[in-house]
């Protein structure tokens, strides 16, 4: 291709200094380490959860409802006998999914519309910009309920309520990042050597706008798992007896009073780790891609 | 000031606007036939067919549009398939317990958010900012519902300091006379301290389990306004004409502070009414959460839909409210106004 | 800690009041700043006295410890810093040994100091009149009852007319001058004994730096009192300072009689300096250090006839913008009133370069120059008038289709800040490639040699073409963005204050490499600035704007030498320059 840039022979490939830089932004904070490694649990969970499981996590047993944690049932028993441990590893893969899913939704619908109202602007940003407004005069997890209410009660529809109430945050930071570079002196450069638009905007714009949305998708994917579980907390899209923390928080709500705590606690525990993960995750990619603090 | 008050209400009127269309469109044009949802899942193909053609769902968009602004004009939302009453009542009934949770949760989190923000930025790297960050990432990090559970299984189940959380009061105590709708300030007014305290312990789990979360970005905006405002030049200025570190840090770096923590808490109030649905249901506190709730999964759509809109509304309003505020301390904002 | 007695002021006595004690007597003061990768010593052993009445400039470029050593001074150091050693004593007393509510009184009423960039030193939401009533607050210099009258006076004492209106009027009301009046105003307010002044000018357009450093010098003259002129300006330290300090990274390197710095400076550095500052009668190779000055190439592309047909051609051109606040319905209906007129940012100018010509364009902020140089470039499309640029009506083509014109090669640009105008993604190699992979033919070897081939051209050494541009000193950078304009041989560039961002120093080797560049490849210049002195340097012509207009057209000399505009004349009075 004649396309491709003619490095000097001794440039590193861009990818593994990244990695360099990486490894040394992981050895100098532990923080971020510590949140790769609760990442790949979680994603070692979502993708083998089945086969990890001790028991099945649909199967009943009435005489051993509400056992608190003990060897054999190290979170304990809900109600219906089920064991916890299981249905909280197993419901890794749904909770996940639905917060994969919403976030590179988004990402690609609000992302794309912002960069596009920041870098063309005239009316293509008036169309955004409104959009964006229009969702934001809704309280979030407010307009989420009518979405999924109005749709359907289906973990597809939770999907897409969930991106769609993150749709105005993605396209206001894609939009100022793109609307601050648009007169930025190398790209009025990339300009003068030739390139038309478009090309400005997918060579020389994208790549720099895409490391902070990279850091802002992992920083509202916590959000996107807490507004998941909300809704399936209020009894909207996922079914009992389908595993899924949120639902099984719900489940447990009412032993809470009688003292069963277990049957609450460690779905809750379990959203509450995977929430964390991804912020702290978010801090440390932050660090990772911003060019300025690689040496 | 009253011609800012009116630009800024200019400014509310395309949100309203989309708001109204939003809510209409989510029942019209939505994949699904509204006349199933409006008539709930156990209804004949007669009864369907007969609250179609009431609901005017055989006439063009415009028109159904257009008879429909008509019935919010006159504050018309529906009526319930479950319980039969007026959609706008019954939230006008139900719309002050959910208020005073709101309210009473958010004064909590600024009391302690801002002067904890304040104290952070001030000795940064000190026990207090590590305390401010452990509080704010816990924040974040906890689902509202899952902390509202784990307070009562501490506060309720094992220390025994807070009632059962069934509602807003204690149902052997008889409510006050209705002045404001808040039981805290019409049990003051009407004197009645057993039933204001019955009240108050009430509504302390579930105001502080909102407050809890409300408290994150509003105590990290504020540490890192006022860490922006304390390294601004005019600071520098502040400090090289003698001023002292109080007038410094509140006359000079704080009032400059509020501006994006006033920003911030527009998208707190949004965080806030959305997890006051979630708090109500835990708490089982009978406000318009709850209601919207029950309505939810009895598939009765008229509630959810006036519930959507309330919201929103209120929310536009409070919007509305913080913007007339920030144009108060930012003479910047006045002029463009 | 906040307000003291009023009536026991400290510093009215102090203990060894006689004229042999300066003012203020530093000595071997160094600065530590505790980075991640452990200390550093941004001041080392500095050691400098003010005399009553007496004004000291302190000169050095960006990191030689200057302001430091004033904030050390007024203990304002930021959080990171501290004074790791050192004595300061302010007529006699001891000020490294005052507790923080002793030094807060001496702030403001004993020393004050004033700042670069003044509308940022005030407080954006406060009125500027109150900002000064809590400092004559602070200090027991006014009552609740008289603070406002006070703060009146004070603004009037700095020739701010309709001083009573202003006293209520926001920063953002103000220009960035009459914000420095405001700063002036403030600092003197409690009639300090010395004044501090950081870069008071930087920023500020020449007329109103003239008028700012006048205004300074007069005030403090009037009241007896002791400056400390912080600057990287020589001319400006030599215009207004009895005694010069050079630092340079973090020391001093020399400390003399302003007269007998210029004329005989001791230290290499402050000799390299001295050579570096445009000033009038100097050639670009006057400016380089002694002993590293290269011949000027030989002229390899041959003039062009003074009857050829010129290579840029602009006639009638005009840039309008609509008025801010023209946009929304809603304010119009309310205001019901008929849109105001646009805005001309450029009013109607003609001119034209020849082949092989350097023009300058000379203005101070918002006269239209860059403007100008970015509807010349086809980046802005022009309101109306004709660009002709090789005999082709260029100002018809929209500036998005131009991109893909064969004439995009043949016009480029060097940007105004080197950081900026490089992508923090690409190395220097790919950078300078960019126009040759996009519009040249060159590709695989014989790119690269053509790449290090412009690194040799513009001096950059070819280790560094891998680096990315935060690994690049400021310099190196404007050298890549120098490498880059000139990649694809242009007929014409554009330099848009291709220095502003530097260091005087590196002024100096970019003004001369722009000049053996243009002579050893017959390029045409338009060089943007502010300074009528650089422009000199580089330039055969100069026109000046001004309001969007062009006020005066002519040789480069006689601009300079015979000004005809009064505008003109303003602009080169008011650039201060060392007396050599």
């Amino acid at each position: 291709m004649a396309e491709t840039p003619a490095l000097p022979a001794e440039a590193p490939s861009p990818l593994a200094a990244l990695l360099r830089h990486a490894r040394h932004v992981v050895a100098g904070n532990p923080v971020t380490a510590l949140a790769f490694l609760l990442f790949l649990l979680l994603l070692l969970c979502a993708v083998l959860g089945p086969v990890l499981a001790p028991h099945d996590p649909l199967a009943s047993d009435t005489t051993r409802a509400l056992a608190a944690p003990s060897a054999r049932h190290p979170f304990g028993t809900d109600h219906l006998g089920r064991d916890i441990l299981s249905r909280v590893v197993v419901a890794a893969r749904l909770d996940m999914g639905i917060a994969i899913f919403s976030v590179a939704l988004v990402f690609l619908l609000g992302g794309l519309a912002g960069v596009a109202a920041g870098f063309f602007g005239g009316w293509t940003d008036r169309i955004v910009g409104r959009l964006a407004d229009t969702i934001m005069a809704f309280p979030l997890f407010v307009l989420a309920m009518g979405i999924v209410a109005a749709l359907g009660n289906t973990v597809t529809n939770i999907v897409i309520a969930t991106a769609i109430v993150n749709f105005p945050l993605y396209a206001r930071i894609a939009r100022a990042e793109a609307a601050v570079r648009r007169e930025a002196g190398y790209v009025q450069a990339a300009r003068l050597t030739g390139n038309g638009e478009i090309r400005v905007l997918l060579t020389t714009i994208l790549p720099n706008i895409l490391p902070i949305m990279a850091v802002q998708m992992s920083l509202t994917m916590g959000y996107a798992i807490l507004n998941a579980a909300g809704l399936s907390f209020i009894g909207l899209g996922v079914k009992p007896p389908t595993p899924e923390w949120g639902i099984m928080v719900a489940e447990g709500a009412s032993y809470i009073v009688s003292g069963e705590w277990w049957v609450a606690l460690f779905p809750g525990l379990a959203l509450m780790l995977a929430v964390f993960t991804f912020n702290l995750l978010g801090d440390g990619l932050r660090d990772i891609v911003d060019p300025q603090r690689r040496s | 000031m009253l011609r800012t008050a009116l630009t800024r209400l200019g400014t509310a009127l395309p949100s309203l606007a989309g708001v109204i269309i939003v809510t209409f469109l989510l029942t019209r044009v939505l994949p699904g036939d509204p006349a199933i949802y409006f008539a709930g899942p156990v209804a004949s193909p007669e009864a369907i067919a007969a609250i179609r053609a009431q609901l005017g769902l055989d006439q063009p968009l415009w028109a159904q549009f257009a008879s429909y602004i008509a019935a919010l004009v006159k504050g018309d939302l529906g009526v319930s398939l479950t319980t039969g009453q007026p959609v706008a009542a019954e939230i006008a009934a139900r719309l002050p317990a959910s208020a005073e949770l709101t309210l009473l949760g958010l004064f909590l989190a600024v009391a302690v958010a801002v002067p904890l923000g304040i104290l952070a930025a001030l000795r940064q790297g000190s026990w207090i900012d590590h305390a401010c960050r452990l509080l704010t990432t816990a924040g974040v990090s906890l689902p509202v519902f899952f902390t509202g559970l784990l307070a009562v299984y501490v506060f309720y189940y094992l220390l025994g300091w807070s009632p059962a959380p069934l509602g807003r009061l204690d149902s052997f105590l008889s409510e006050p006379p209705a002045r404001t709708g808040f039981l805290l300030v019409d049990s003051l007014l009407a004197g009645d301290m057993e039933v204001f305290h019955a009240a108050l312990a009430q509504i302390l789990l579930p105001a502080a389990t909102l407050g809890l979360f409300a408290l994150a970005p509003l105590a990290r905006m504020t540490r890192a306004a006022m860490l922006a405002a304390l390294s601004a030049e005019f600071i520098r200025t502040a400090r090289a004409s003698g001023l002292g570190a109080r007038s410094v840090v509140l006359t000079y770096a704080f009032r400059n502070a509020m501006l994006p923590v006033l920003t911030t808490l527009g998208m707190v109030f949004s965080f806030l009414l959305g997890a006051n649905v979630l708090v109500e249901k835990v708490f089982a506190w009978p406000g318009i959460g709850s209601y919207a709730v029950e309505a939810l999964i009895a598939s009765d759509f008229a509630p959810v839909q006036g519930f959507v809109l309330t919201m929103a509304i209120l929310y536009i309003l409070l919007n509305l409210a913080i913007d007339l505020l920030y144009g108060l301390i930012d003479p910047r904002m006045r002029k463009v106004a | 800690m906040d307000s003291p007695p009023m009536d026991t002021p400290p510093m009215d006595t102090p203990p060894m009041d006689t004229p042999h004690v300066p003012l203020l007597d530093v000595q071997d003061l160094t600065v530590e700043f505790a980075t991640r990768r452990g200390p550093v010593r941004a001041v080392r052993r500095v050691s400098l006295s003010i005399a009553r009445g007496e004004t000291l400039g302190v000169v050095g470029e960006s990191g030689s410890g200057k302001s430091v050593t004033s904030y050390a001074v007024m203990r304002i150091l930021d959080r990171a810093g501290r004074i790791a050693e050192g004595s300061i004593a302010f007529s006699g007393v001891p000020l490294r040994e005052l507790g923080e509510g002793e030094m807060q009184d001496i702030r403001g009423r004993e020393i004050s100091m004033i700042f670069q960039n003044p509308r940022a030193a005030l407080n954006p939401i406060r009125t500027v009149g109150r900002q000064i009533a809590d400092v004559l607050l602070r200090h027991g210099q006014a009552t609740r009852a008289n603070a406002r009258a006070k703060a009146i006076e004070a603004l009037e004492q700095v020739r701010i007319a309709r001083a009573a209106e202003r006293y209520d009027a926001y920063p953002f009301e103000l220009s960035g001058g009459m914000c420095q009046r405001i700063v002036i105003a403030l600092a003197l307010a409690c009639r300090p004994r010395l004044l501090i002044a950081d870069e008071p000018t930087t920023g500020l357009d020449v007329t109103t730096q003239k008028a700012v450093m006048d205004l300074v010098s007069e005030l403090t003259r009037a009241r007896g009192m002791s400056t400390l002129l912080i600057t990287h300006d020589l001319g400006l330290a030599a215009a207004y300072c009895d005694r010069v300090v050079v630092m340079q990274q973090g020391e001093v390197v020399e400390s003399a009689a302003s007269h007998s710095i210029f004329r005989a400076p001791q230290h290499a550095y402050t000799r390299r300096l001295m050579r570096a500052t445009p000033r009038p009668g100097a050639r670009l190779r006057d400016l380089l250090p002694e002993g590293g000055a290269v011949p000027e190439p030989v002229a390899t592309a041959p003039a062009a006839a003074p009857d050829a047909p010129p290579l840029l051609e602009v006639s009638s051109l005009v840039k309008e913008y609509p008025r801010a606040g023209a946009a929304g319905l809603l304010t119009r209906w309310l205001k019901r009133g008929a849109p105001p007129a646009p805005f001309r940012a450029v009013d109607g100018i003609s001119f034209t370069i020849r082949r092989g010509e350097s023009l300058g364009l000379v203005g101070e902020s918002g006269c239209g120059k860059s403007t100008t140089s970015m509807m010349l470039m086809r980046l802005l499309d022009p309101s109306s008038g004709s660009i002709r640029f090789l005999g082709q009506e260029i100002g018809a083509m929209p500036a998005r289709g131009f991109a893909a014109s064969p004439l995009r090669r043949r016009i480029q640009m060097v940007f105004q800040d080197p950081t900026d105008s490089l992508n923090p993604r690409l190395t220097a190699a790919r950078a300078i490639a960019d126009p040759i992979l996009r519009m040249g033919e060159a590709r695989g070897a014989a790119l690269r040699a053509r790449i290090d081939e412009l690194a040799d051209l513009v001096g950059l050494p070819r280790a560094l073409l891998h680096r990315f541009p935060h690994q690049l000193s400021g310099g190196q950078k404007a050298r890549v963005g120098i490498a880059r304009a000139i990649a694809l041989n242009p007929d014409l560039v554009i330099l848009d204050e291709p220095t502003a961002a530097l260091d005087v120093s590196v002024q100096a080797v970019v003004l001369n490499l722009l000049q053996d560049l243009k002579l050893r490849l017959g390029m045409s210049y338009l060089f943007v600035s502010h300074d009528l002195h650089v422009v000199r340097l580089l330039c055969d012509r100069v026109i000046v704007m001004r309001q969007g207009r062009i006020v005066e057209e002519g040789s480069a000399e006689q601009v300079l030498e015979a000004p005809r505009a009064d505008y003109t004349r303003e602009l080169i009075a008011a650039i201060p320059h060392p007396p050599i």
